[in-house]
């Protein structure tokens, strides 16, 4: 196992670099040069100019402000925002909380519906419980978030008047941030009535949140068990005459969900990806909306160093699941 | 030896199937796949005559009819059947000539994506080594990024629009080109019609293009007819985060762009152009789904 962890661990320095090099060569694609954008409209004198370029390192060879970059990157400095002046690690930190938030309240809904639909659907093959969640998901895949957000807006909050349009909670409420997770802080202060603020918030933009990984989940649930229930053990349980439920639960489950953990893995980008979308339209304070808010202001320090923390999150969950699945399917590490 | 002799000499002896008529029975036994089929032949037959369609122009502006409803809710006019926008344009008409800009999208990025994948992922197969490595490497960090993040990076580098947006998402769409490409080239190439091939004398390049290609086709088109309502999506999406196609272009997301402020007071603006989109990348998908099925000779057999 230690063996397998540190191979992986292996793998992802290259792709790592990678990212680093990546970042570091959009900012200096950007069309102008960074200490026009440092000064905005105002204008500058050459000589002034020149001097910011070197204070700024931006005169030196290429591979030695990579080398620079790369430094400050692994000692843990990102940057300062050129909007704030804020350090580009401390503001993300202060807004992810709030993705996480949304992002695992998305993938429990897709959990908890996309698995139990997409068993039923693999064990009712052909039924019509089984086509209507086939159905149901394609549509879901095939779903613009942005626009179905929109039009749950429209019923949820324009109509019914049931939720609220955007935040993460009421106005009326000051919730002390302890975790940085509103649901946590607001049940640990002692505001009445902040608790439900906060979930009334966080229901819709979950709901849009989690409707692709849902179809994802609920289709590949479906055809991992349909694989599965067509082996031998499957049919030798069957014949040793176990109740369909433990046949279902116990044989089949456990092996149709090993390629189902690799998929949830796989989410963890669309959702990200999706949190972008999702907090644009709902107003939600977090990365996603940050990073889009910074890409207008160009304030390209934060958006490199936000793609750099992103794209290092992504290729962590995916070591996390490459290492889960080899946890529980031996055969893959024991092949390694 | 035997076994395949007979089955060559049944095949022989029967009526020729031609090749089209078998995929039209395997795909036609997929209703939801003729569905699609004829939802997207409908959307092209919208875009090919979009100007004879549409009863008015998509960017002229009707400024007396501002945010007009639909034509069966109160106020609303047969003139306008799905109503008009803020600055009173015609929402019928928009949508069908979003159609050309949403299929054009598809058809740019399923094609840029596609033919670049496979020139790239012949190269990783065919130059093994460090060529190969480095090749996969960047793939892997283009797949680290969330596919509409670095749409968006990348477009805010080239500059907003709809031309830039499709060279964006083809990039995002091109390490699973790239890899589908050099996995079926690596297995084509171990097989003994491609050694035989190369004893006769075959340079390289006619080996990789010739010989290897054709037979990595069937799976690079089922991702290409996907990637086609991904991108049809996506370019969708970044119209409206504004990084797409810029107004008065009646696409579809930019439409939705441009009715945010609007949704509380007039639901029709918003409604349509995201029903057109959901249309569109359902269809797809549920083409996409039935060429997969049709095209698999694995899950064809069982």
């Amino acid at each position: 196992m230690v063996r397998f962890l540190l191979n992986r661990l292996l793998m992802l320095v290259p792709t790592f670099m990678g990212v680093t090099l990546a970042s570091f060569a959009f900012i200096r694609l950007i069309p102008g040069d960074p200490v026009e954008l440092l000064v905005g409209e105002r204008g500058i004198d050459p000589a002034r100019h020149a001097q910011l370029l070197h204070d700024l390192g931006f005169d030196r060879p290429l591979w030695e402000q990579y080398l620079g970059f790369l430094g400050n990157v692994l000692s843990g400095d990102l940057g300062k925002s050129i909007v704030t002046k804020q350090p580009v690690l401390d503001e993300f930190l202060t807004l992810f909380p709030a993705t996480i938030e949304l992002s695992v309240c998305a993938l429990i809904i897709a959990l908890v519906i996309g698995l139990p639909a997409g068993i039923v659907a693999g064990v009712r093959r052909g039924s019509a419980f089984d086509h209507s969640v086939m159905t149901v998901s394609l549509t879901g895949y095939s779903m613009p978030i942005f626009w179905s957000g929109l039009m749950l807006i429209i019923l949820f909050s324009g109509i019914l008047q049931w939720t609220p349009v955007s935040g993460r909670i009421s106005a009326l409420f000051w919730v002390e941030p302890v975790t940085g997770f509103m649901l946590i802080d607001s049940l640990l202060s002692d505001e009445k009535g902040s608790f439900a603020s906060a979930a009334s918030h966080l229901v819709l933009p979950s709901i849009v949140l989690a409707t692709i990984p849902l179809a994802v989940i609920a289709r590949q649930t479906r055809s991992a068990m349909l694989e599965v229930l067509s082996e031998d053990y499957v049919r030798t349980a069957r014949a040793k005459g176990l109740s369909p439920f433990r046949v279902i639960g116990l044989h089949a489950l456990r092996n149709a969900l090993i390629p189902v953990v690799t998929v949830i893995g796989l989410q963890v980008g669309v959702l990200l990806a999706g949190a972008i979308l999702t907090e644009t339209i709902f107003s939600w304070p977090g990365v996603g909306k940050w990073l889009v808010d910074s890409i207008f202001r160009r304030d390209y320090p934060s958006v490199q160093s936000g793609l750099l923390l992103i794209a290092s999150m992504v290729m962590l969950v995916n070591l996390f699941v490459d290492l889960l699945y080899g946890l529980i399917n031996p055969r893959i590490r024991h092949a390694r | 030896m035997v076994a395949t002799a007979e089955v060559q000499h049944e095949e022989l002896a029967a009526p020729a199937i031609h090749p089209l008529r078998e995929f039209w029975f395997y795909f036609s036994e997929n209703k939801g796949a003729v569905v699609g089929l004829f939802t997207v032949i409908a959307i092209v037959v919208m875009a090919l005559s979009a100007h004879v369609l549409a009863p008015y122009s998509p960017i002229e502006q009707y400024r007396d009819h501002l945010l007009l409803p639909p034509a069966w809710q109160e106020g609303g006019s047969w003139a306008f059947f799905l109503g008009t926008d803020a600055t009173g344009r015609d929402i019928l008409s928009r949508i069908i000539h979003g159609s050309r800009y949403s299929l054009l999208v598809g058809l740019i990025v399923s094609t840029l994506s596609l033919s670049t994948g496979i020139a790239i992922g012949l190269i990783a197969a065919s130059f093994r080594g460090v060529l190969e490595a480095v090749i996969m490497r960047m793939m892997d960090v283009i797949l680290a990024i969330p596919s509409l993040l670095l749409a968006l990076v990348i477009v805010a580098i080239l500059g907003p629009s709809l031309e830039n947006a499709m060279v964006a998402i083809a990039v995002v769409y091109l390490p699973h080109f790239v890899r589908l490409t050099r996995a079926s080239a690596i297995l084509e190439l171990s097989k003994d019609y491609v050694t035989a091939s190369r004893v006769a004398g075959a340079g390289r390049i006619r080996l990789m293009v010739v010989t290897v290609l054709p037979n990595c086709l069937g799976p690079l088109i089922v991702q290409a007819t996907l990637g086609f309502s991904s991108a049809i999506l996506d370019a969708a999406a970044l119209g409206f985060l504004g990084m797409g196609a810029q107004p008065p272009t009646p696409e579809w997301g930019s439409m939705l762009a441009d009715a945010r402020e609007f949704i509380l007071r007039a639901w029709w603006v918003v409604t349509f152009p995201g029903l057109a989109i959901l249309i569109a990348v359902l269809a797809f998908n549920l083409m996409g789904d039935g060429l997969r099925d049709a095209l698999d000779p694995k899950l064809r057999r069982s």
